[in-house]
């Protein structure tokens, strides 16, 4: 094992991908030369060449729309957007051309194409460079959407994405590309070197898309989360002593509705944990497949602590991002049900 | 508001001609054929910035081939084409009578432009890339796509290579250098940059083409199309296909206060040029010296085919709302099929009964892959594509949710 930060294991992803596979190819925004502005994409170019890593344009559309035409020729684009604040300009290239590729030609032409996006708060940055657009993606039949939480996941599933036959949209959760965050802004940042996920096999593996991993095991209740808000829910069961199943969904779409099954009904009540505005949010999805699937074994309702349904705003960031105290608070509500 | 100056006003351009109005083409300037120079395939695009204010034209009103950019063809390749083009509007007329006939929902026809399509794949090699919009059906027939796979396709019966999941004529074919047709307008633009930059990228020799109309060049894939191919040098042709008409918007809306959508290239570095979309030669040739050019690491070149929409834009548009009805006779530049007809005519290798007999003989071979498509289903009737086939390919795999699903709507 080696201690990396999330940004240096999908570098090490992308490293390990190009050497294995020439069809391999990434672009975006200042990825080049520079190597992404948060250096996600460093020193890729100077190993494998500026036909394989290279700048582009700042048009987003340009960029998905370029990555169509080479996943369509046959080679496996892995792109970034700067931000996923800036993915809307592409939308109509990845829900009305990647994401239906595949079917509409039946399978004459496919679009294995990897979207790579920072995503979520935390980091001061405003509406423009914090939202978690997660629900526009997992609406789309033919995408995939990823979040992963920690180096060696975020790893592993860019590699099984790279991998995959279609297209697949991986959100990094930007505030814990160099720690993970419990939701405590005051507290010290701790680095990943500290933390135990910051442990990341070298060389080639796989984190199988759509496949949940259970964080913490407990009986009382099942949390369902992903990307920073898994640190928010392990320091909010830690505070208040609840024992609860802590769920990272990893993928979102396809959903490892088996793991979260089974955990729900081992412990009869449901939190669901995330970034994103609430109403539509993917929460609603899973609060909607959770009560299909175990009403009979649901002793309580299901709660969503989410973002708060305004645009991100910037001075009242601790304000808007979802607290371990909110999350202490519908615990407890849970319990008492 | 201020009392000391006039008051602004919007201007929102209106097409000389609306039902009932006299066509009035006097203000389209038209160059002789044989006018415009033929450039070397490296000039310096500064140097031709004219040609994106004139029209590249071949055959002139006699029915000669005239100028630097005749005399490529020979004469069984001129009828080959002619063969091309009639295929084409025949089958176009009849699946239009199969649509009213209730036979399918929806179809397009290329009526005056089949020239574009037909004369430009003659240029390309079989294993090129079109990215065509729904309106360059002649890439598939000069291609020699069977003409039942397009039926089957239109009809959305069992033997229809999409399985029934796509609207009729948007075709798919990777074999016949065919991606798949959209129907959102503009996006297959910016795609085919990016194929033309895989295929540089894999030093392939491989080109693209591109193709777009021209209400869609202001959608912002144009621009991203000719910003990429412009800064990577991509190989790849880029064509606007400007028949006068996006729907019922004529093509001043998006073409705005400059003089050509050509033009719209020279920001770009792109040597962009016009070419007359009803000369087949002209067509051809200017697609020959575009592919080279792409072929020979020289980059995009962006052409615009100027030519006229003679039919309604869809099976379910009636033009003579917003249009006259004589504007298409009075349209300037003719008919593509008469005027290659004319051609051989003059060269003395075609006449009026041989047409007639071409005619006879195409109408007879749509007739009987009509026969042996309708025979297997037409929409709604007949053998149709599975139901179960619906939740296929939406990914490779199919993940558990859209298994239930299936299970679920009972298949």
């Amino acid at each position: 094992m080696t201690q990396m930060t999330m940004i240096e294991a999908i570098r090490d992803a992308h490293d390990v991908a190009m050497a294995r596979d020439e069809r391999v190819v990434v672009f975006g925004e200042d990825v080049g030369y520079f190597g992404g502005v948060f250096r996600c994409t460093a020193g890729l170019q100077a190993k494998y060449g500026r036909t394989r890593c290279f700048d582009t344009p700042i048009s987003e559309l340009g960029i998905v729309g370029a990555g169509v035409g080479m996943a369509s020729y046959g080679l496996r684009p892995v792109i970034e957007i700067q931000f996923a604040d800036y993915v809307y300009p592409a939308i109509d290239q990845i829900v009305s051309e990647a994401a239906r590729l595949r079917y509409r030609s039946a399978g004459d032409f496919t679009c294995p194409l990897v979207i790579r996006m920072p995503t979520g708060g935390g980091i001061f940055g405003g509406q423009t460079h914090s939202q978690s657009p997660e629900a526009y993606f997992t609406h789309v039949a033919g995408l995939k959407t990823v979040m992963p939480s920690n180096p060696q996941d975020a790893k592993g599933l860019l590699l099984a994405a790279i991998e995959d036959p279609d297209p697949v949209i991986i959100l990094e959760p930007k505030r814990l590309y160099n720690g993970p965050f419990d939701g405590h802004h005051d507290k010290p940042i701790v680095p990943w070197k500290k933390h135990p996920q910051g442990d990341v096999d070298p060389g080639y593996y796989t984190v199988p898309l759509g496949k949940a991993a259970i964080r913490r095991t407990g009986s009382e209740v099942t949390i369902l989360s992903y990307g920073t808000m898994m640190y928010v829910a392990e320091a909010a069961a830690a505070e208040c002593g609840v024992d609860a199943e802590i769920i990272d969904l990893r993928t979102l779409l396809p959903l490892d509705l088996d793991t979260i099954v089974e955990s729900v009904k081992k412990t009869g009540r449901c939190l669901i944990l995330h970034e994103a505005t609430k109403t539509s949010g993917y929460g609603a999805e899973l609060m909607a497949q959770v009560q299909e699937a175990c009403f009979y074994h649901l002793e309580s309702q299901i709660i969503r602590v989410t973002g708060w349904d305004t645009p991100y705003p910037h001075a009242q960031e601790w304000d808007y991002f979802p607290s371990p105290a909110r999350v202490i608070a519908a615990l407890h509500q849970l319990m008492e049900d | 508001m201020s009392d000391d100056v006039a008051p602004l006003y919007l201007n929102v351009p209106e097409p000389g001609c609306r039902p009932g109005d006299e066509p009035d083409f006097s203000d389209f300037v038209i160059p002789k054929a044989g006018a415009v120079d033929r450039p070397a395939v490296d000039v310096n695009p500064d140097e031709i910035r004219d040609m994106a204010f004139s029209i590249i034209r071949v055959l002139n009103a006699e029915g000669e081939a005239v100028g630097p950019w005749s005399g490529e063809l020979s004469a069984d390749e001129l009828i080959e084409g002619l063969r091309h083009m009639v295929t084409l509007r025949t089958f176009d007329a009849r699946m239009m009578i199969a649509q009213r006939q209730g036979k399918t929902s929806f179809y397009i026809q290329h009526l005056g432009e089949e020239a574009v399509s037909c004369a430009f794949r003659k240029a390309l090699l079989d294993d090129d890339m079109n990215f065509p919009t729904y309106r360059q059906a002649g890439l598939l027939i000069a291609g020699d796509y069977p003409l039942i796979d397009m039926m089957n396709q239109i009809y959305s019966n069992s033997q229809d290579p999409l399985h029934g999941r796509q609207l009729p004529i948007m075709y798919s074919s990777k074999e016949h250098g065919f991606f798949s047709i959209s129907g959102n307008l503009g996006t297959q633009f910016m795609q085919s940059v990016g194929w033309a930059m895989a295929s540089a990228i894999s030093g392939d020799t491989r080109i693209a083409t591109g193709w777009i109309g021209d209400g869609s060049t202001a959608e912002s894939d144009f621009h991203a199309a000719l910003v990429f191919a412009s800064t990577y040098t991509a190989p790849v042709v880029l064509n606007i296909v400007n028949n006068q008409w996006a729907i019922s918007t004529f093509q001043g809306i998006a073409r705005g206060g400059v003089g050509t959508f050509a033009a719209r290239g020279h920001g770009f570095g792109i040597p962009s040029v016009r070419v007359d979309g009803n000369d087949y030669l002209a067509v051809h040739s200017v697609a020959r010296w575009a592919s080279e050019r792409a072929r020979s690491g020289l980059g995009p070149t962006l052409i615009e085919h100027v030519t006229y929409r003679a039919g309604g834009h869809s099976s379910s548009d009636d033009p003579s709302a917003y249009r006259s009805k004589e504007e298409g006779a009075a349209w300037p530049l003719g008919d593509p099929i008469e005027r290659l007809k004319q051609h051989l005519i003059v060269l003395g290798v075609w006449s009026d009964q041989q047409h007639a007999d071409l005619e006879q003989e195409v109408l007879d071979k749509i007739v009987k892959a009509q026969k042996e498509s309708e025979a297997i289903g037409t929409l709604g009737a007949g053998a149709m594509p599975s139901p179960r086939d619906m939740f296929e390919g939406v990914y490779e795999e199919m993940p558990p949710h859209l298994v239930k699903q299936r299970q679920e709507a009972g298949y």
